[in-house]
């Protein structure tokens, strides 16, 4: 008597109407996701592209020519704006009308002749750190390779031999895209069945279900119904977009890729449920939603690499489904992950999944005793 | 119904929505845990700062100068070193994640050495499905091999650019991505949080029951911006204060020119949770648009991670219309650059236009709903 058939797909039915029934909900179910990925692929980018540099050139040799010349000719800049002194580049940093500045000494092109190191400084915009970090490797690139061909020593700048393995050319949205896809599922499933419960208790709806004779498995049962339907199909939406949209090679098992994406959104259910169920009001799971929600985002390593967190926060990391997802939706994209390691990153996320769902089970049927 | 305001009655409304603030435990974990949490996880789990990153180097050569490059790597203060023999010991620990790239110093090191650049002296293997990470390991190996080349007089006498960074001179990415942090927190605030109050009364018909009053509409949408407007000013000053005096993050501008900049971001945020909800009317679809349209675009689109100029030209028009984006480029500035009214003030309009417009929809959608 722990479970019927016919009430589970009764209740089922309950539950998928009462998501989809509503032309709005079904509205920002599908579309928000769907158009953010389109939106977010594109705009994702740690390269660094049109950008200004202010050039205040004090020297008339050939090597500052040559070097102002590459700068002004390289595909991530925009515009060199000429400056006058260093008064003047100070300026334009501060208004931001440039993000870097060179100043070139007097003795730059000399030095160079005479076999001396030539300096020219860079001046960065600390306040957009990244972009200027990035700046400045593209710039250093290219003074080297400057430096090189003047002097004739082709060896300085390339001493070192880089390969980068699955995206040679790093493109940022290979990353951002299969990534993207998890962040928005998660996102999408603890909306759902984050208000599931919640709603049904400001409503007083939920007394009415315990005093029927569903019994606590079939009410979570069929409350993870919708989650698990549509949030599957946004998730493999996005992953076929990937591929077909997005141009990006799929080199794992899509079956494999299935199997954890169905344990990843059962993994958020439950912990989706658990929110829902010590929720009075819509608004408190919603709030807990985004409190949620929105540090986990931040510590699955999507952002920025889980490792370089410090070591309380990566243990923590290690309780976070989107994390192992993330691992698995990046390798079977580009990676080929062999089953094995596919597996490593499903058990943990079978592991939440199969507590969390218990905890919401347990909850409800406190409720009824 | 007219525009009327009458400054009882406001202020009888909004001391009862203030009282219905404070009672809902979620809206405190909202306002000021939430905030403490989030400038925590920025300071500490965002971390563009790659120090340590686990990476192994492929020993190949037994000389004593491939040695001390291999203790060069291991010293580096941005690489964790795995040492290994044999790169098939690394391989599989990249493609499973766990290492971040390799090195292979090979067997004919000091021949390499010798002949002075005719062929690259290391080998350096990223692993690509993390592009910002692969970058930042291949210049800093880079950088390594540059250092251990100089250390011995190597190093040609080249052309080298001598960066000097402005405003964070160590490059601390803490000091640019809390200030990002707090816009992130105000838009949470203002948006979401209205969206779902107003919503919230439209869902349980109470909204009707207030509009059958004298009360105005514009008093009303008043009465229930001005106790978020506070919640999220006094979430900032707090966000502020921990950023200031537990993370160190300068604030080189002025307290005045940091709250005149939050509570022009908090029009169009406000603005933006209103205009969600009269269209709503229902809080999941409210909460969920927030999200969709205020809290991705403030965490994605604003430039605190990824640079604006970098996107391509439609998304950077769009993101003309994010005001997160005028306030974390002036928010950053008056943190680490000091008062510079030349880029506060095209932000401030900026961003009082937008509210503007977000609150002229919002009367408009409100005005319809009350005559059918």
């Amino acid at each position: 008597m722990i479970m019927s058939s016919t009430r589970l797909l009764a209740q089922i039915r309950k539950e998928l109407l009462c998501v989809l029934r509503d032309p709005k909900s079904r509205f920002a179910l599908i579309i928000p996701p769907l158009m953010q990925l389109l939106i977010f692929s594109f705009a994702n980018t740690l390269e660094v592209r049109h950008v200004d540099i202010a050039v205040y050139n004090r020297d008339s040799g050939r090597a500052a020519y040559e070097l102002v010349a590459r700068i002004g000719a390289a595909s991530f800049c925009d515009r060199l704006v000429p400056a006058h002194s260093q008064a003047e580049i100070a300026g334009m940093i501060e208004r931001r009308e440039v993000i870097a500045a060179l100043d070139i000494p007097e003795s730059f092109s000399g030095d160079l002749a005479a076999g001396r190191p030539a300096r020219a400084q860079v001046l960065l915009d600390g306040r957009r750190g990244n972009a200027s970090q990035v700046l400045l490797g593209y710039l250093s690139d290219l003074a080297a390779g400057l430096g090189a061909e003047l002097t004739g020593t082709a060896a300085a700048a390339n001493s070192v031999a880089v390969r980068h393995w699955f995206n040679p050319n790093l493109i940022y949205q290979w990353f951002v895209v299969p990534s993207l896809g998890g962040v928005l599922v998660m996102f999408s499933t603890l909306m759902i069945t984050g208000l599931s419960i919640a709603r049904e208790r400001e409503l007083g709806t939920f007394d009415q279900l315990l005093v029927s004779p569903c019994t606590p498995l079939e009410i979570i049962v069929a409350k993870m119904a919708p989650a698990l339907v549509i949030c599957s199909g946004l998730g493999s939406v996005m992953a076929a977009a990937g591929v077909f949209a997005f141009g990006i090679a799929f080199t794992g098992s899509w079956l494999l890729l299935f199997v954890s994406m169905e344990v990843f959104v059962l993994s958020m259910v439950g912990i989706g449920l658990m929110l829902s169920a010590v929720c009075r009001t819509q608004q408190q799971a919603i709030l807990g939603t985004f409190a949620f929600g929105v540090p986990v985002m931040v510590m699955s390593g999507f952002a920025t690499p889980v490792e370089n967190m410090p070591a309380v926060l990566q243990w923590l990391a290690q309780a976070i489904p989107l994390k192992y997802y993330l691992i698995i939706l990046q390798g079977s994209f580009l990676k080929a992950l062999p089953p094995a390691e596919v597996f490593a990153n499903v058990w943990p996320m079978a592991v939440i999944a199969l507590v969390t769902l218990s905890a919401a089970t347990w909850f409800v049927k406190g409720r009824l005793e | 119904m007219s525009a009327r305001l009458d400054p009882r009655r406001l202020a009888a409304l909004v001391h009862k929505e203030s009282r219905q603030m404070w009672r809902d435990p979620a809206t405190i974990l909202m306002a000021f845990v939430l905030p403490v949490v989030m400038i925590f996880l920025y300071a500490y789990a965002v971390s563009l700062d790659l120090d340590k990153v686990a990476i192994g180097v492929v020993l190949e050569s037994d000389s004593a100068g491939a040695q001390s490059l291999a203790a060069a790597f291991a010293g580096s203060r941005y690489f964790a070193a795995t040492p290994a023999r044999d790169r098939r010991e690394v391989d599989r620990a990249v493609v499973g994640g766990r290492l971040r790239g390799f090195v292979v110093i090979p067997q004919d090191f000091d021949r390499r050495v010798q002949s002075a650049g005719a062929q690259p002296l290391v080998q350096v293997v990223t692993d690509g499905t993390q592009p910002n990470t692969a970058g930042f390991v291949a210049f800093y190996a880079q950088n390594v091999v540059g250092l251990w080349q100089a250390s011995r007089g190597l190093a040609p006498p080249g052309l080298a650019l001598e960066p000097r960074f402005w405003y964070n001179p160590e490059i601390e990415s803490r000091r640019f991505l809390l200030p990002g942090a707090i816009a992130i927190i105000m838009t949470m605030i203002g948006t979401l949080l209205t969206a779902m109050v107003v919503a919230r009364e439209w869902e349980r018909g109470t909204m009707e029951a207030v509009i059958s009053t004298p009360v105005s509409v514009v008093e009303i949408l008043l009465g229930k911006l001005l106790p978020y407007f506070g919640l999220a000013m006094a979430a900032t000053v707090i966000c502020t204060l921990l950023s200031i005096h537990v993370f160190g993050v300068p604030l080189r501008g002025s307290w005045p020119a940091l709250l005149m900049l939050s509570s022009a971001f908090l029009v169009p945020a406000l603005g933006q949770g209103l205009v969600i909800s009269s269209i709503a009317k229902n809080q999941f679809v409210a909460a969920q648009l927030a999200l969709f349209s205020g809290f991705l675009p403030a965490f994605l689109l604003s430039g605190f991670i990824f640079e604006i100029s970098s996107m391509p030209l439609p998304i950077r028009l769009l993101t003309l219309l994010v005001p997160a984006r005028y306030f974390v480029a002036s928010l950053q500035t008056v943190f680490l650059a000091g008062d510079v009214w030349s880029v506060f003030i095209p932000d401030t309009l900026a961003m009082l236009a937008i509210g503007c417009g977000f609150f002229l929809i919002a009367r408009a959608k409100t005005k319809k709903t009350l005559d059918t």
